[in-house]
């Protein structure tokens, strides 16, 4: 949902690439959403160059992204467009590409993990058990 | 030209519309413009923050007020 005239605005990306691990990010974002950390948009927009999703990208006082796997192609995707985004790639938080299924407890416990980490800093990548804030 | 204010249609969103209208009043340019409110369509541009000026489908600025100035030329 758009904000009017708001500050703070949060926005988070999902890789959701073709592997397990690529759904989990897309699952964990919907959860991190849902429970009010960050508004979600897509990915797929920015990197179309879709002039509203760079734009709200550009706009947003905190960007983050949710990678599957070391590739980080939402990561990549948002500095295509001179962004710097807080990053999370999910395999850095123990699981496996290909070996580890979108299971409800996994995504629960990869929640509260990035979650623990507190708030996350613009431009740098959030490794497990690397606080950078407040929780 | 299509220009598009989009918000919800709050103080913010209308005084954009109202500065949009005297930029094209003032350079004479034949446009026609729209304030849409719906949120699916305003999502459906991207749009996280409103309000937002979009000139011919592409959104031009977002999330603040611009100069009149400034408007005349997002839409020159």
């Amino acid at each position: 949902m758009s904000d009017c005239c708001s500050g703070g605005v949060r926005l988070i990306y999902a890789c959701s690439g073709s592997a397990d691990v690529g759904q989990i990010a897309d699952l964990v974002s919907r959860k991190l959403r849902d429970a009010g950390y960050a508004r979600m948009t897509c990915l797929a927009g920015v990197a179309a160059g879709l002039s509203g999703f760079v734009e709200s990208a550009r706009g947003a006082d905190v960007n983050i992204t949710i990678d599957g796997c070391g590739t980080a192609c939402a990561k990549k995707a948002l500095e295509r467009i001179g962004v710097m985004p807080a990053s999370f790639v999910l395999t850095e938080f123990g699981i496996v590409k290909g070996k580890t299924p979108p299971m409800d407890e996994i995504v629960s416990s990869l929640c509260e993990r990035i979650l623990q980490q507190g708030e996350p800093s613009p431009g740098a990548v959030q490794r497990p058990g690397s606080r950078s804030g407040t929780c | 030209m299509l220009l598009e204010i989009l918000g919800s249609g709050c103080a913010k969103c209308q005084k954009l519309e109202d500065l949009t209208r005297q930029a094209v009043n003032e350079m004479g340019v034949d446009a026609q413009i729209n304030h849409v409110k719906d949120i699916n369509a305003i999502t459906g541009y991207g749009v996280m923050i409103t309000p937002a000026l979009v000139k011919d489908g592409v959104v031009k600025v977002m999330g603040k007020i611009p100069s009149l100035d400034e408007i005349k030329k997002l839409i020159s």
